[in-house]
């Protein structure tokens, strides 16, 4: 995936987390990777608001496993960024104490696997305090998600399924580098929880010249990530890049015009979007990362149906992981995983119906 | 500074405020105007109030109950109409209905509403507690769990993050010898709660539970502790649980004359009348001036509540999001909607009728 559509990244071009806290422009525009992306938004929101702060399992001295909050602890100080024991329920339920006393937390998850450690805290406590008690939870889980890494069943995980289905939580998944920093900057600031899924292999693989000043993306809006008239992908996260690549190779052999819609976020989903699409192309295959049954695939294919039935062409399709755990060795990932050659062969089967 | 007479016999109050007013919430449960369970704090009265009395009531301190502790509630500023709406259901109640029983806050008057699965509120607790360390307010926390919530994850990690970041923490585990059916010896094979302290590297102290002074007194000390910035505490209070774990509950599992025994010998508010006597020479007016009080109270609180309304259906789409007004509703929903207005609704529809 990284071959055609997404760019190297020099170390020489990997600008140091210091360049993005003093709020300096610089001279000349220089790409940003998607993790330093991420980092700029967190810098950034806590330059602007004294009530950001970040906890997590090793985020402080070390930077983070991933190094996505290098130097926010040197510039901050310990007390905003807290480096906390191994405890995803206490981490969630402390930010959620916190945001109640009008704090805003954002805690990050070493990998978004251990997530599911907080799943009572998330889904029992701060997704119902508002509707229970009027208490809102304006706070963010960040990690890394998301498999191709070779991190098999505990570092490649994509939960955001188990949490789609909880009323109260919002859930974000970008695919680029600007989505990322402008989502994240959305989330921290937005009134409830907001679930923000980073994917780890897009971390150092992508880049993109990011937009000056106070880059903002709104949650719960999709967006086009390439036009086209004969077949709709809708997609997110690291499906995207797929999504592109296949596009291309059917432009290129077959002469078909792919569109692909990027959800950016997941719930709560733009249904206007989808629509849209469907409309225009009459044709709809769905890919995600995660596994098959219970996944968001379903879900939006039931909006299809219940909102725009009448204008399809062809049942809606969907490209998945298959339903196992990830494994670890790269000819059994591999096969697990949504890959471009299958993304292809189902638009192909979509356009002979 | 020792409790004035003044505060001694504001103690009794609440602890008398409690009792009756679960008593009326018996009646109403009888007469099936409380919708949902009723839960008792019967003969640990002391304990909820004394604790809650420890804290700064102008100070911003914020307190955490769990189900036995209306009484530190009250303490807090809740009132019994809130209280009795919030058991029958009442669109006005402080959840509009949404929640049931005593799961209701006000972080204004400084107590957050608890769920239902125990342990929770101790991380959130350290949460709230972190903050008031961050901003360098002199507030302190206090987070009630029982016996059997020591046994979650969410204690454990909570009470080590808590210690850990030296929040200004009180945890206190009232232990009341029954997690609904189970004893103490099958929750733990510790000698006593408070040993856990040494394992958190905190202090611990253990009272009884049904002497409301030794209650605010050992409280005190650890909410003393908190504001200095010398960490959480962990309290064990021993007491007995001498209803059911709800009203339902037939108690077939507690050994003959074992509540009986403790409603003889150790009942909170007998004890404390007699320490009262004793102590502040405090008259049979007195106290009978203190229980019409509390009756005036209950009784204006429940035709205040009875008179409330239901709440209004399509609340129950509101405040699911900051940002969203009102999830939208479903068309079937709506259809049965004006099918109701216009008499023709089928019976096979469900309850739902507006």
């Amino acid at each position: 995936m990284a071959k055609t559509t997404t760019k190297p990244v020099s170390k020489a071009s990997a600008a140091p987390a210091a360049n993005s806290s003093n709020g300096t422009t610089p001279a000349v525009a220089t790409e940003t990777t998607y993790l330093e992306a991420i980092r700029e938004a967190l810098f950034e929101e806590m330059e602007r608001d004294e009530h950001v702060f970040c906890l997590g399992e090793d985020i402080g001295v070390y930077g983070g496993a991933f190094k996505v909050t290098e130097g926010l602890q040197a510039r901050f100080g310990e007390s905003r960024v807290i480096d906390t024991p191994i405890s995803e329920a206490a981490i969630v339920g402390a930010a959620a104490g916190a945001a109640h006393m009008g704090m805003r937390p954002v805690c990050e998850m070493q990998f978004i696997d251990f997530i599911s450690n907080a799943y009572d805290m998330l889904t029992n406590y701060v997704a119902t305090a508002r509707y229970r008690t009027d208490l809102p939870c304006p706070m963010v889980v960040r990690g890394p998600s998301g498999g191709y890494v070779r991190g098999g069943p505990f570092h490649s995980q994509n939960p955001e399924a188990a949490f789609f289905h909880t009323p109260g939580l919002k859930i974000v998944y970008p695919a680029t580098a600007s989505d990322a920093k402008g989502l994240l900057k959305a989330a921290i600031r937005d009134d409830d929880c907001v679930l923000f899924f980073e994917h780890k292999y897009l971390y150092r693989r992508i880049k993109e010249v990011l937009p000056t000043g106070d880059h903002v993306v709104p949650i719960g809006k999709a967006r086009v990530a390439r036009e086209g008239t004969d077949v709709s992908i809708i997609t997110y996260a690291a499906m995207v890049w797929k999504a592109l690549e296949a596009a291309e190779q059917l432009q290129k052999d077959d002469g078909v015009s792919v569109e692909i819609i990027d959800l950016r976020t997941l719930l709560p989903m733009d249904d206007d979007a989808i629509v849209r699409t469907v409309r225009k192309t009459n044709r709809v295959l769905i890919v995600h990362e995660d596994t098959r049954t219970g996944g968001i695939a379903g879900e939006i294919t039931a909006r299809i149906n219940e909102l725009a039935f009448e204008w399809l062409d062809a049942p809606v399709l969907r490209v998945t992981a298959a339903d196992v755990p990830l494994p670890y060795s790269p000819p059994l990932e591999d096969y697990v995983l949504p890959q471009t050659s299958d993304i292809v062969r189902a638009v192909r089967r979509l356009i002979a119906y | 500074m020792p409790l004035s007479r003044e505060q001694k016999l504001e103690l009794y109050y609440y602890m008398r405020l409690t009792r009756s007013l679960e008593e009326r919430l018996v009646n109403l449960y009888r007469q099936t105007k409380v919708i949902g369970g009723l839960f008792r704090s019967l003969g640990q009265e002391a304990d909820a109030v004394g604790a809650a009395y420890a804290l700064d009531r102008d100070a911003g301190d914020i307190l955490s109950p769990l189900i036995r502790n209306l009484g530190a509630m009250l303490v807090r500023g809740a009132t019994p109409v809130e209280v009795i709406r919030q058991y029958m259901a009442k669109g006005d109640s402080p959840t509009k209905g949404k929640e049931l029983n005593i799961h209701f806050g006000s972080v204004e008057r400084g107590f957050i509403g608890q769920i239902s699965h125990l342990g929770d509120m101790v991380p959130v607790m350290a949460g709230v507690t972190l903050t008031f360390k961050m901003r360098r307010e002199p507030k302190v926390g206090l987070v009630f769990i029982g016996d059997g919530a020591t046994s979650t994850g969410a204690f454990h990690e909570g009470i080590n993050f808590a210690a850990v970041q030296r929040c200004p923490l009180v945890v206190i585990v009232e232990n009341n010898g029954y997690a609904y059916s189970t004893p103490m010896h099958r929750q733990t094979a510790a000698a006593a709660f408070v040993d856990k302290a040494i394992g958190y590297g905190i202090p611990g102290e253990r009272a009884d539970g049904n002497d409301v002074l030794a209650v605010y007194e050992v409280t005190k000390r650890a909410v003393d502790r908190a504001r200095r910035g010398e960490g959480v505490t962990l309290i064990e209070l021993l007491t007995y649980r001498r209803k059911g774990h709800a009203e339902h509950d037939n108690q077939s599992y507690v050994p003959d004359g074992e509540i009986e025994r403790w409603a003889r010998d150790n009942d909170p508010i007998t004890r404390y009348i007699t320490v009262l006597r004793d102590t502040e020479s405090v008259t049979d007016d007195e106290f009978a001036a203190i229980d019409a009080r509390v009756t005036r109270e209950v009784d204006e609180a429940t035709d205040i509540a009875e008179l409330s309304p239901m709440p209004e259906p399509e609340e129950a789409l509101r405040g699911v999001y900051g940002d969203v007004a009102s999830v939208d509703s479903l068309w079937f929903r709506d259809a049965v909607r004006s099918a109701v207005e216009t008499h023709e609704r089928p019976a096979a529809w469900g309850t739902y009728d507006g």
